[in-house]
């Protein structure tokens, strides 16, 4: 028997993942060992001090380039940028899920397991305190994340998905009121998801057999490997096209381009509003993350055959959701098709074939990521005896209800509508131009136009609020604690300031624009 | 078409410079943020700000003028009068790089004193006329921010600026069409001026991804230089696209149809924003861009026809329209024909339509202040058939409204003729026989426009009472209202005679725009005949409407012949929109939501919501099925990978 060569492994590297993981478990322990009066807290502050602890060590990570633990995990500009991306929108998202003043006892359900509406429910939903399982689920599926962007094979980034996965699939059914509708939501989104993984390992193994045969060089998904047998397989390249085409869905699927999308909005209304807009602004930056990762270093060789089918995926995405958001009256589903018009222009960004393409794309995600979180913390004010008033006719007249908050929401949706001086313009400008620099005029001239039409919903919903007497419906915005004030602070704080001085990031996302190979 | 590319570089501008602001022109980015704070405080401050919100608006749009002023005459003291203020960075990526900049020179000088000073005289106005609105705090908060947005657009200096407060100047106008919200007809007004101005914006933004593109940049100076080194055909394409922006925020054809509609709006928003400044910002796009235009002569054709087009098409709607306001919104449409015309014709006539413009801007705003005082004391109705005699009863509005109909009819002296006149002449210089089409569709617009403005003057202040029952005494306006009528009058009288030399000197040293040193081009009439034909045919056009409509005129609608009918119903343009534009929409729409179900299931949502409350409709909330939803994933998924290996076997690409 020979002996046995462990792979090196970076344990600094990694140390985000690792960080946020062993978090989990010790949420897990928490939950069994901590008297349940103090669970919320100690939970919340474990999974807050694990992620600025992660942020932390990937900012001192931040000048490594390399690959590591046997070639699976590449941490590079891309990784260490996205990582910082989520962990940071992370943050804000478990402020928002820590609130407990907004609604007594918290967003989430004191019991997963009683019946959905019957009187037990209807006691747990005056007031229990909510499960504190949430917190080590959202590490869990933050650990996943950073992986996912940073994953340099197919099939540890196929584990990455699946261990950010899970614990969304779970989280998405623990609504406090409604439930009915949040475990249809989640139930959905766990099949809907269960089968886009299977499309995402079936292209896997495709493209493990494209791999085979290459001269001097053994059969893999690990991404160097894939790029070799781009430029040089002998094998059918059916395989390579096939492969692709389903890696391609099963990453679509995450980030909700259509016709991929059909989850979205069930899943957006659904879940309880902190975990809609974890997944709106996390998960987006992962799916994107691995987009980039898969189409930039893996399928180079093969840019000229997939943008084309990319780019008119890309192009219905946008339209699918600009014209979409134009018929909903539901606030929540209003923002899924907004996201989803959105990840149509984030695919813009992904098959602009320069390195502008993939610093604009972060940018976008970042810019994007903290808008939506802001939006939904907005939602999660504006309720009734009877929870949150999703249901636009029910915003008729807010502005004159509670002006400020009408006005951060407007400001928010100014800058999902694009308006100069917001992040919403110098993301979808950063994207565009790269897009139009790397001659994929007509994804730009598709964006602009689809962009003009998804501004007429913002504005509607803006004129509504303002411009509308208020109903007796209509109802007032409650006081934010101040977890949720310090995260529609930032969000608010920095739509503004990446849209008057975006250098800065700007020049972030540039420098950290290369992939390692 | 070759033949036409070929044609195409008319002269190349040369290398263009801005001097760097310094002393007391540094702080000029204070005009933008003036009003902007203005604008700020009123929203934030609520109600605690109403009663004394509006006289904060007037006042900083006038401390915006008074400084305007000072700059202006800080300008003129110096050597380079094109001054460039960077204050940062605003977006380098790469060779990308977007100033956050200001230029302060000729044209943005005349556009900032144009705005700031008409602009605060309907401020001022503006503070009587929405006295007894609730909302008036915030209708000047708006105001304010138009005018902020306003201000950038024309000081900015690259396309990306410009774009800041063209984007700005939009929302602001849908804020305030949509202003009395309760009127299902202005939110719908609203929309309209929304989605059609949207058209025109996707226009200049893609124009503006195409300078990144060809040139690198977007910075004015930069893209002027740089335009000789570019092919005819993408000079054609950028100025088509940045035209088609033009003509969506100046109600140009084929983009009109917004514009009397936005009328709906408050009667000072129609003044400032659809009168006097918005809708310039289209001419003052093409003027500003005169290097992209000249050096390319079959855009200039195609400025040239689409203002001649739209002048007639304003003028002939505008002779068959009974609502005050709609009758001069046609004219306004009509109007800025005529500067889209100059500034077509290039040369000396760029300078020609930028002193129409400031005629214009304020003869119109008088005539539109003069309309909304009439209809405050005639219980704001706006039928001019149910008007009439109204000179007696309002001396002072019949007196300023006066002296805005002999400014735009063109009659001497009054403005209007030292402005649209040499446009006339312009127009007849051309070299070939297009010189005798423009040139007599300018002067058939001359005709047509004292025709319709004389119908609406005699029909509205002469002529016997037609007044229904409800009125009894009509009231002259208060004095906060008439000041500012009698200004706008006095500038209505004076401004064209006193521009028409010095503003073209004065405009000289904006980049481009030096074109009135060349050789005068002969023109295919006599300059004297021109003139002759011209007060001729205002005079017969005005003599008719007077004849026609001096004893009054039916108070309902009458039978009429086809192109009285056609002329009704704006010449059918809006039926063209409709099978063109909102027909395919709308089933683009109806398509998507069949295909997406979930849409269908938001319609189910909506109507469950309209039927009942309570928790027992979120069980019917349920959604759509698993099942559709894996069957829609699993067609797209066929639908990619047949995709990819069509273009593996090389069928696509």
């Amino acid at each position: 028997m020979s002996e046995l060569k462990l792979p090196s492994i970076d344990y600094a590297a990694l140390a985000p993942t690792l960080i946020l993981l062993g978090a989990a478990l010790v949420g897990v322990l928490v939950e069994a060992f901590v008297p349940r009066r103090r669970r919320h807290v100690v939970q919340l502050a474990v999974a807050l001090l694990a992620v600025l602890g992660a942020l932390t060590m990937v900012v001192l990570n931040a000048n490594d380039r390399l690959i590591t633990i046997g070639g699976a995990i590449a941490i590079d500009g891309p990784a260490l940028f996205l990582q910082g991306a989520i962990l940071v929108l992370a943050a804000m998202a478990l402020l928002l899920i820590g609130e407990r003043t907004v609604e007594r006892g918290g967003a989430f359900v004191a019991q997963a397991a009683v019946t959905a509406e019957s009187a037990d429910d209807r006691r747990q939903a005056e007031g229990a305190p909510g499960a504190t399982e949430v917190y080590p689920l959202t590490s869990f599926a933050v650990g996943g994340m950073l992986i996912f962007v940073a994953a340099n094979d197919l099939l540890t980034m196929f584990i990455a998905l699946e261990v950010l996965s899970l614990p969304l699939y779970l989280l998405c059914a623990l609504a406090r009121r409604r439930r009915l509708l949040s475990q249809e939501a989640a139930m959905k989104y766990f099949l809907l998801g269960a089968y886009a993984s299977a499309f995402f390992l079936f292209g896997v193994a495709l493209v493990y057999g494209f791999t085979a045969g290459i001269p001097g060089r053994a059969a893999g998904v690990d991404f160097a490997t894939i790029h070799a047998a781009v430029a040089e397989s002998p094998s059918s390249s059916v395989l390579l096209f096939g492969g692709m085409a389903m890696i391609a869905i099963g990453l679509l699927f995450k980030a909700g381009a259509a016709p991929f999308h059909v989850w979205t909005p069930d899943v957006y209304q659904g879940a309880p509003t902190p975990i809609t807009g974890f997944m709106a602004a996390c998960t987006k930056v992962a799916a994107f993350g691995a987009l980039l990762r898969v189409f930039h270093v893996a399928f180079e060789g093969a840019r000229w055959d997939f943008t084309p089918v990319l780019g008119t995926v890309a192009v219905l995405t946008m339209l699918v959701g600009a014209v979409l958001a134009v018929t909903q009256t539901d606030i929540k589903r209003l923002l899924a098709y907004s996201s989803i018009a959105n990840a149509g222009y984030l695919l813009v960004g992904v098959l602009a074939p320069t390195s502008d393409g993939v610093s604009g794309t972060m940018f976008y995600l970042v810019a994007y990521g903290f808008s939506v979180l802001a939006a939904f913390a907005v939602v999660t004010l504006v309720r009734d005896a009877d929870g949150e008033a999703t249901h636009l006719s029910r915003w008729a007249g807010l502005g004159q209800r509670s002006p400020f908050y009408a006005g951060l929401f407007t400001f928010i949706l100014l800058a999902f509508a694009g308006i100069p001086l917001t992040s919403g313009f110098t993301s979808k400008f950063a994207v565009f131009s790269a897009a139009f620099d790397g001659g994929q005029g007509w994804l730009v001239i598709a964006g602009v136009l689809t962009s003009m039409v998804l501004a007429f919903p913002y504005l509607r919903v803006v004129v509504l609020m303002w411009l509308s007497e208020p109903g007796e419906s209509t109802p007032a915005v409650v006081m934010p604690g101040w977890l949720t004030s310090a995260a529609l602070t930032i969000g608010v704080v920095a739509t503004l300031v990446l849209g008057v001085f975006p250098q800065p990031l700007l020049d972030l996302a540039a420098g950290a624009a290369e992939f390692v190979r | 078409m070759m033949e036409i590319l070929a044609k195409a570089p008319v002269e190349p501008v040369g290398d263009v410079t801005y001097a760097t602001a310094e002393g007391l022109l540094g702080s000029v980015w204070l005009l933008v943020a003036i009003p902007l704070v203005s604008a700020a405080i009123l929203l934030l401050l609520g109600r605690r700000a109403d009663r004394w919100g509006h006289w904060l608006g007037v006042a900083s749009v006038g401390v915006a003028f008074l400084l305007g002023l000072t700059y202006f005459f800080q300008l003129r003291g110096l050597e380079n009068r094109s001054v460039e203020l960077s204050l940062w960075d605003f977006i380098a990526v790469g060779e990308l790089r977007v100033d956050f900049g200001l230029l302060f020179d000729p044209l943005a000088a005349v556009f900032v004193l144009l705005i700031t000073g008409v602009g605060s005289l309907i401020h001022l106005y503006a503070v009587e006329y929405m006295a007894h609105d609730p909302g008036r705090r915030r209708f000047f908060a708006y105001f304010n921010l138009f005018v902020a947005a306003m201000l950038l657009l024309v000081l900015g200096n690259n396309y990306v600026m410009l774009f800041f407060g063209w984007e700005g100047v939009g929302l602001a106008s849908y804020l305030l069409i949509s202003f009395w919200y309760v009127r299902p007809a202005a939110a719908t007004a609203g929309k309209k001026a929304f989605l059609m101005n949207r058209v025109g914006d996707a226009g200049l933004l893609i124009g503006i991804f195409i300078m990144f593109a060809t040139l690198g940049t977007t910075q004015y100076d930069e893209v002027f230089t740089g335009v000789g080194s570019l092919t005819a055909t993408t000079v054609l394409l950028l100025g088509l696209l940045l035209l088609l922006g033009a003509a969506g925020k100046s109600g140009q054809f084929p983009l009109q149809a917004w514009l009397p509609d936005a009328m709906e709006g408050p009667t000072p928003v129609s003044a400032l924003i659809h009168a006097a400044t918005m809708v310039t910002a289209g001419v003052y796009l093409i003027a500003r861009s005169n290097p992209i235009f000249s050096a390319n002569s079959t855009l200039q054709l195609v400025v040239v026809s689409v203002g001649a087009l739209t002048l007639l098409l304003g003028a002939i709607i505008g002779m068959a329209k009974d609502d005050i306001k709609r009758v001069l919104a046609w004219s306004t449409v009509s109007q800025i024909g005529y500067m889209f015309l100059g500034v077509g014709l290039g040369g000396a006539a760029y300078a020609l339509a930028i002193v129409h413009l400031l005629a214009h801007g304020f003869f119109k705003a008088n005539m539109f202040l003069g309309a909304g005082s009439v209809m405050h004391g005639m219980k704001d109705q706006v039928d001019i058939r149910r008007f009439g005699g109204l000179a007696k009863y309002m001396k002072i509005t019949w007196l300023t409204f006066m002296a805005g109909w002999l400014a735009i009819i063109g009659l001497p002296p009054f403005s209007g003729f030292f402005s649209k006149e040499p446009i006339i002449v312009a127009a007849f210089e051309r070299d070939d026989w297009t010189a005798w089409l423009f040139g007599m569709a300018a002067l058939l617009g001359a005709g047509l426009t004292a025709f319709y403005m004389t119908r609406l003057f005699v029909l509205t202040f002469h002529g016997p009472a037609r007044w229904t029952e409800e009125i009894d005494h009509p009231h002259e306006s208060p004095k906060l209202m008439t000041i500012p009528l009698i200004l706008l009058a006095v500038g209505s009288i004076g401004a064209g005679a006193l521009m028409v030399g010095p503003v073209p000197e004065w405009l000289e040293a904006t980049a481009g725009l030096g074109g009135g040193s060349e050789a005068a081009h002969e023109t295919v009439l006599s300059h004297l005949a021109i003139t002759i034909l011209s007060i001729g045919v205002t005079v017969i056009g005005a003599g008719l409407a007077w004849f026609l409509f001096r004893r009054g005129t039916a108070t309902e609608p009458q039978p009429a012949g086809v192109l009285v009918t056609a002329a009704r119903k704006n010449l059918y343009t809006d039926a063209v929109n409709e099978t063109v534009f909102e027909k395919p929409g709308i089933f683009l729409t109806r398509a998507l939501v069949y295909l997406d179900n979930r849409g269908i299931d938001g319609l189910v949502n909506a109507l469950a919501a309209g039927v009942g409350g309570g928790s027992g409709r979120l069980r019917r909330l349920q959604t759509g099925f698993v099942r559709s939803y894996a069957t829609s994933i699993l067609a797209g998924a066929l639908l990619v990978v047949a995709a990819f290996l069509a273009v593996e076997a090389g069928w696509l690409v």
